[in-house]
């Protein structure tokens, strides 16, 4: 079986440069109240970083280190949490998806009108639908990618 | 006349989507008209919330000679082209599994090839 | 020759309408956005308008948007299954 990986200067630079990407898609997700971006912006930036390593060290190699099983385990994961938060609005408010943070001690503090520079810990129930939408983008994504780079023309 | 350049943009858009959607016979120029199609009618959601002069609605360091309802454009289509993008893509990713597979088991990705319902 | 027709025929209907619509720039009516721009920072505590557009105001769609993304991701992975 002949090796599927790149050269090794690319495994070296895809090594070094996966960190960062995934530290920068962790930061667009969790200021996603206070700058343009988001969810689902932050978690295309994350799949991107494992499409790279996917093309840097052939799909075998990935298949065997993070199983596409896991994928679909932590984008199964995002969409509960999703769901559960809802919920959590529906037992101690009055409607689904209500705004029970806003005022409490966790997410709550109301920012002062107008321009302002901003604060992290504003924000409601948002950066916990942000973070549970940011799951499901990149476990979707990337699982879709390693499938489709897996399937080969195999005989029945 | 000269100043709705963004709308014949969009009319150019999506008469080439339409374009490689009837006239085309491979499969994968058939997904790529559709994806072009898309992207029309995302533009078009987007002009339709401009206002002349407006910044982004955004409080975060505004600057500061800004009126607050008149000098920011509409967010709400914002948030309807965001929705139309993400269903895009799972629309493309079915199209091109279906390909895949299509290729497979008949050899050819011709679409006047493919149309037995059984061998 | 069929498809020909259809096509022209949906070309002028673009471009009529591209005549009537308003002009680049100038909204006539947006009062429901003026209360969403001026209340969302009292309402939601977010500074992003369009982000508490997206999960507060409208949080229904982006439930229904998640639910379409996980459907078609499963009839993706469905279709191109291994044999063990």
């Amino acid at each position: 079986m002949k090796e599927e990986r790149m050269s090794i200067i690319v495994t070296t630079i895809a090594n070094l440069l996966f960190p960062f990407i995934i530290i920068f898609s962790f930061y667009v997700i969790m200021h996603g109240h206070l700058t343009p971006g988001g969810g689902f912006q932050g978690g295309a930036i994350g799949a991107s970083a494992i499409v790279m390593l996917i093309v840097a060290y052939g799909a075998r190699e990935i298949r065997k280190k993070v199983g596409e099983e896991n994928l679909s385990i932590f984008e199964s994961i995002g969409g509960l949490i999703f769901v559960i938060v809802g919920i959590l609005g529906f037992i101690m408010a009055s409607t689904f998806l209500y705004n029970f943070l806003v005022g409490s001690e966790l997410f709550g503090k109301i920012p002062p009108l107008g321009s302002n520079p901003g604060y992290l810990n504003t924000g409601g129930i948002l950066p916990l639908l942000n973070i549970a939408v940011g799951m499901k983008v990149i476990g979707g994504l990337a699982s879709v990618v390693l499938v489709m780079a897996l399937f080969r023309g195999d005989k029945e | 006349m000269i100043y709705n350049i963004p709308f014949y943009t969009v009319i150019a858009l999506i008469l080439i989507g339409l374009y490689a959607i009837l006239f085309k016979r491979n499969l994968i120029k058939i997904a790529i008209g559709v994806t072009i199609l898309e992207s029309g009618v995302n533009l078009f959601l987007i002009t339709l919330g401009y206002r002349k002069g407006g910044v982004a609605p955004i409080y975060t360091n505004l600057p500061p000679s800004i009126e607050v309802p008149e000098g920011m454009v509409m967010p709400v289509p914002q948030a309807l082209t965001l929705t139309s993008i993400v269903i895009g893509v799972a629309v493309l990713a079915l199209i091109l599994s279906l390909a895949i597979m299509i290729y497979r088991h008949y050899g050819t990705l011709d679409s006047r090839k493919v149309r037995r319902l059984k061998e | 020759m069929k498809k020909a027709i259809i096509f022209i025929i949906f070309a002028i209907f673009l471009f009529y309408t591209a005549y009537e619509l308003h002009p680049f720039g100038e909204i006539k009516e947006s009062k429901m956005d003026d209360y969403i721009i001026e209340n969302a920072q009292n309402e939601t505590g977010a500074n992003n308008v369009v982000t508490s557009v997206v999960f507060d105001y409208r949080g229904y769609d982006t439930l229904g948007e998640a639910t379409v993304l996980f459907t078609a991701i499963a009839g993706a992975l469905v279709v191109l299954r291994r044999r063990k």
